[in-house]
């Protein structure tokens, strides 16, 4: 029933294939987390400046993805974002045919997905440092930048970092949704084993175990960062 | 007047949107079995995990690990096609479930929202302070008594907010079997997608109908926290 000798390194098992979809697997969901990130800080910002259209576009981005299953979103990039692409091109006086590659499309779609939960996360620990802290740094003379990058950065990462740290295992799950666009990642090397093979229960449960691997270990990760960063609030 | 009705008539947007509200009912079908066997279900193994007998309550917590550890469409596929490839299965009265690439999107969501549901109950059933149980065991009341009259009713309006996120994640995570051929909502729009090559129309009109949905979930969390919180409510 499970064929372990189909899971060996070399030509004659598909161990090593296993192992660069899994890297695959890590590097979409860091790049979009990445991107997520960045895109949830823009989100914020657009959240707290007090415009009401800012806002408003903000919050449709947020309420809309959040409300729409995460294979909708992907479906749209996948299907849609070359021609986004393309006309944007255009714009530059540049007419011939784009084709996105999957990795981008991949990272852009969970991206995407995964700004809108790490907005919320971002914002709350915005809102929980207090404003008399901004004030004080005002008080001394710091601009802006030097604001945000030691004042409330800091704070923040460390209010936020429980919060990412579930949006970084939602990213890594959600990745296996990307199999559909054809990049080949665990999920879609799981499939493309077991047709070859005829034994879809050993590559999926394979499939299954890597994916637990990847979670349990970044979980890890995330309990050491926070014990780092909380060091001076340790009780 | 009438041009402009037409138009819309005539617009991609309008003809997707009856099309995909075809495919509304399975999306409801797989929610109205699910969910309450999920519920009643979570309930069990949270009261499993917060058992003092060592060996339900550490099977059940690897069962959640298991479960939140991996993607739902691991899941599904493990059941949809992992299942279906064992031959002493094939054989048994199961099949007639699993043949069905319904059945197994049902067992896949139910098996995927009792996970996460029993470790909210979980958190709301360790939540309740001691005084409360033991204030009702002073007054006799017997384990059974206990958790039907104390127990539950705390924990369950405790968690109904965080609940109502996994009801929320539950009507998105039917998109997932659409993969297994079984044609919902996202299953149709993947398909106009595939054909028109308009995929932002098919997604406007998809789109409209996961958010209502959503927004009619949130009202029914918002009305049962309204009932169950009597005490939370401003003007009594």
């Amino acid at each position: 029933m499970f064929k372990f000798d189909k899971l060996i390194f070399g030509d004659a098992g598909w161990g090593d294939e296993f192992l660069i979809a899994t890297l695959m697997t890590l590097l979409v969901s860091i790049l979009s987390m990445g991107l997520g990130l960045f895109l949830a800080i823009i989100t914020v910002w657009a959240k707290i400046i007090q415009n009401r259209i800012t806002r408003f576009i903000a919050n449709f981005y947020t309420t809309v993805i959040r409300g729409v299953p995460e294979l909708l979103v992907i479906y749209l990039i996948f299907f849609g974002g070359n021609a986004v692409v393309m006309s944007i091109a255009k714009v530059f006086g540049y007419n011939k045919y784009i084709e996105l590659n999957a990795l981008t499309i991949a990272t852009i779609a969970i991206a995407v997905i995964s700004a809108t939960y790490s907005s919320e996360v971002l914002r709350a620990s915005y809102l929980a440092i207090s404003k008399g802290q901004i004030e004080a740094a005002r008080s001394l003379g710091m601009n802006k930048f030097s604001i945000f990058f030691k004042v409330i950065s800091p704070q923040v990462i460390r209010h936020a970092l429980p919060g990412i740290g579930n949006v970084w295992q939602i990213t890594l799950k959600d990745t296996s949704l990307i199999s559909v666009t054809g990049l080949v990642e665990i999920m879609r090397q799981s499939r493309i084993s077991s047709n070859v093979e005829h034994s879809p229960l050993t590559f999926l449960i394979t499939a299954a175990i890597l994916y637990l691997c990847l979670t349990t270990i970044s979980g890890r990760v995330f309990k050491t960062l926070e014990v780092n960063y909380s060091k001076g609030f340790s009780t | 007047m009438i041009e402009f009705l037409n138009s819309i008539q005539n617009s991609l947007i309008y003809k997707n949107f009856f099309l995909i509200l075809s495919g509304l009912d399975n999306t409801i079908l797989l929610l109205l079995i699910s969910l309450p066997v999920g519920f009643v279900l979570a309930l069990l193994f949270a009261l499993g995990r917060v058992s003092k007998i060592a060996l339900i309550s550490r099977t059940i917590a690897s069962y959640i690990f298991v479960i939140r550890g991996t993607p739902l469409l691991v899941q599904i596929y493990l059941i949809y096609f992992g299942l279906g490839s064992v031959k002493f299965i094939r054989e048994s009265f199961l099949w007639y479930a699993l043949k069905e690439p319904f059945w197994c999107g049902v067992i896949a969501l139910t098996i995927n929202t009792v996970a996460y549901g029993a470790e909210i109950f979980r958190g709301g059933i360790q939540s309740i302070e001691k005084s409360q149980v033991e204030s009702g065991l002073s007054l006799g009341f017997g384990k059974f008594l206990l958790l039907r009259k104390i127990i539950l009713p705390i924990a369950i309006r405790k968690v109904l907010p965080s609940y109502g996120n996994e009801l929320i994640l539950m009507v998105k995570a039917t998109s997932l079997v659409s993969l297994t051929t079984y044609m919902e909502m996202t299953g149709i729009a993947r398909k106009i997608m595939a054909k028109t090559f308009a995929p932002v129309e098919a997604f406007i009109a998809a789109g409209i109908l996961y958010l209502f949905l959503n927004f009619l979930m949130v009202q029914f969390v918002k009305y049962l926290e309204w009932k169950y919180n009597p005490h939370l409510r401003l003007n009594n």
